[in-house]
């Protein structure tokens, strides 16, 4: 079995949505957060979180239930008030200003269409609670309705839609009032897989549409983080555990954490033997041997490290009758080898995973790996 | 054959079965027959309810020449209208704190809530004739209608926990992200409240104000206690023109009062209704 460096980009890299096409990133600052930190209680929430999102970004929280995500968006919209800091938009501290006096509108995560109330009525709402004139709300609240594709809905009460449409709803209801920010509570949670899909990249389209609206989105899907946003915070237990890219967080995540929260990922101890600038190794006993790594580690030679390899950048291949194992020191440079036995294979549909029982130190012991490797490679282009 | 054995009775075939017809029968006698041989008697020429001689609408004549029963009769639907809107204002808003609220002394609040429901209506009685006679006497000699203030305060005192328990029932449906979604928008607390929480709690209120109206309508015990000699309701008049002979003008009364409740109520539950349906 042949093992690739995890920077090794010898298969088709999955996520590649840095640099979107058409959102246009200014590099200056409409949402900070200095120094938040929320207390309900005793129970810390959010744990003094620094952050800075751009005009125009499609940023996202990504994070394991109760991990504070939730509190710092409703920090922003104004139905939690920090305990410490300050959250400023464009410049103005906002922390303490009530939900209806900050520039920003929100999608909800059970979309909280008004039930007594019209679509039309819906859109307008806020309009109306703004007192532009009736004329100007109509044609508005007609344009968002278009936007989000529910032209001609305008008179339909909300028990008469969908519940896909019923988002539709409320994504024009919060885009009509033109807010510098746009929050998404868990959009796309309550949808079922194939609609939340659709709903994912009209997501982004509709960003693009909008121009400069910057959009907020809260998340407990990874998935959902990487395939919309621009930028994803990873939070853990009230704290930022890093603040990247999709890309960035995928290939270089900073901690087990993030490694092990996004995407799958195999995770095996180690002990850093050699930390140069431009290579390091690692010695990781449940796998049997030294694994290469062709970047630097900050950290001290000899410490504990965690080795996290993603499942599709292994390779397999049959060893020969007769021929011995390769060792580790035979590898091509810059690849990685270990030898083992397929134990088991998982069949997931789109996903394969192989389990195959690594043969670890001890005779007895299996080490599981995820691999994509067994995959056959093959493409039906219609 | 086996297939054909005859299947066992569904819910509603019980219904072909004797006993139970005989019940249903037996039920809706006891409940209406009563009110349709007052209404029927009313109609009749003899003096005495007990035989039919002929139809007449002489004592629905008499009824409304009886100033003192017309008296009665505006004062009961005074009293109930006010003690509606009061009632539903005030227990709305006792629903909306015990809902919404954590503050100390709330368990308290909420059984001293329940206790108008649960204590009975002659110990009520008493109490309020002797609040009302010691403690807070009502000013007599008052022009009408607000010599009837006494009794107002009496009955929206018992019907307001009534309100209160229907609406708080119907806001425990409520999604506070409405609530949430209305103040995003740009909306202030009192426009939250008018524009998303009182549309939710409608038919709680739409439920809770018949209730109040109907309790306050028919009450006798604790008006009998209340009421001054210029200050008669209807039921309380009843009651006394009883004491005299059952006459059927009583019945022409009955009637009037049976005829208005049944309206009112079908009007507000039409309201209810198109409220609900309202779509296109």
């Amino acid at each position: 079995m042949k093992e690739a460096p995890p920077e090794t980009v010898d298969m088709a890299p999955v996520h590649t949505h840095a640099d979107k096409p058409g959102v246009a990133v200014k590099p200056n600052a409409i949402i900070q957060f200095e120094g938040v930190t929320k207390r309900f209680g005793k129970v810390v929430a959010v744990d003094n979180v620094n952050l800075q999102v751009q005009e125009g970004e499609f940023f996202a929280l990504l994070g394991p239930s109760g991990c504070g995500k939730t509190t710092l968006l409703r920090m922003l919209a104004g139905f939690d008030t920090p305990t410490e800091g300050r959250i400023l938009i464009d410049g103005k501290d906002i922390a303490h200003l009530p939900p209806n006096k900050r520039p920003v509108n929100m999608v909800f995560q059970s979309y909280a269409v008004f039930p007594h109330m019209s679509v039309e009525d819906n859109v307008a709402y806020g309009l109306k609670m703004d007192r532009v004139p009736e004329a100007e709300r109509k044609t508005r609240a007609a344009e968002a309705l278009e936007l989000v594709k529910l032209g001609g809905f305008g008179a339909r009460m909300p028990d008469q839609l969908s519940g896909g449409q019923r988002q539709r709803v409320a994504l024009a209801r919060a885009l009509v009032k033109r807010p510098r920010v746009l929050l998404l509570d868990e959009p796309l949670s309550a949808l079922d897989a194939k609609l939340r899909d659709q709903m994912r990249s009209e997501l982004t389209q509709l960003q693009e549409k909008v121009g400069i609206i910057t959009f907020m989105m809260v998340t407990h899907d990874q998935d959902e983080a990487l395939a919309t946003a621009t930028r994803c915070a990873v939070m853990n237990r009230g704290v930022l555990a890093q603040v990247a890219t999709p890309a960035d967080l995928y290939e270089f995540p900073n901690s087990r954490f993030v490694a092990d929260f996004i995407g799958s990922v195999n995770l095996f101890e180690g002990v850093l033997t050699v930390d140069e600038p431009d290579h390091a190794v690692v010695q990781a006993p449940e796998i049997d041997g030294q694994v290469y790594l062709d970047h630097g580690v900050t950290g001290a030679k000899g410490a504990a490290v965690w080795l996290a390899l993603r499942p599709e950048k292994i390779e397999m291949h049959k060893r020969p009758e007769g021929v011995a194992a390769l060792k580790m020191e035979d590898a091509p440079e810059g690849a990685n080898v270990i030898a083992g036995v397929i134990k088991d294979i998982v069949y997931l549909g789109s996903e394969d995973y192989v389990r195959s029982g690594d043969r670890g130190r001890t005779p007895h012991q299996d080490v599981p790996l995820q691999s994509h490797a067994l995959r056959p490679r093959r493409l039906y282009v219609g | 054959m086996a297939a054909e054995k005859k299947a066992p009775p569904g819910p509603l075939e019980y219904l072909r079965r004797w006993p139970l017809q005989a019940w249903i029968f037996a039920v809706l006698a006891f409940l209406y027959l009563p009110l349709i041989i007052l209404m029927a008697f009313s109609f009749n020429t003899s003096r005495r309810n007990i035989v039919w001689e002929g139809f007449t609408f002489k004592w629905y004549e008499k009824a409304l020449s009886n100033d003192s029963l017309i008296q009665a009769f505006v004062n009961s639907l005074t009293i109930a209208f006010i003690c509606t809107i009061l009632s539903v204002i005030l227990g709305a808003l006792a629903a909306v704190l015990l809902w919404r609220f954590r503050f100390p002394g709330k368990t308290p609040l909420e059984g001293a809530m329940a206790l108008p429901i649960v204590v009975p209506e002659i110990c009520m009685g008493v109490a309020m004739l002797v609040f009302f006679a010691r403690v807070f006497p009502w000013p007599t000699g008052m022009p009408w209608p607000l010599n009837l203030g006494a009794i107002t305060i009496a009955h929206v005192s018992f019907s307001f926990p009534f309100v209160a328990t229907v609406v708080r029932a119907r806001l425990a449906s409520f999604n506070r992200e409405l609530e949430e979604a209305a103040k995003d928008l740009g909306a202030g607390e009192w426009r939250t409240f008018m524009d998303v929480l009182v549309p939710h709690m409608q038919p709680g209120l739409v439920a809770g104000a018949l209730l109040a109206f109907t309790l306050s309508l028919d009450d006798f015990v604790i008006t009998f206690f209340t009421a001054g000699p210029d200050t008669i309701t209807f039921p309380v008049k009843v009651y006394s023109m009883l004491r005299f002979s059952v006459t059927p003008e009583v019945n022409a009364a009955s009637t009037i009062l049976i005829v208005v409740t049944v309206a009112l109520t079908a009007i507000g539950l039409q309201m209810q209704g198109l409220q609900g349906e309202k779509k296109p």
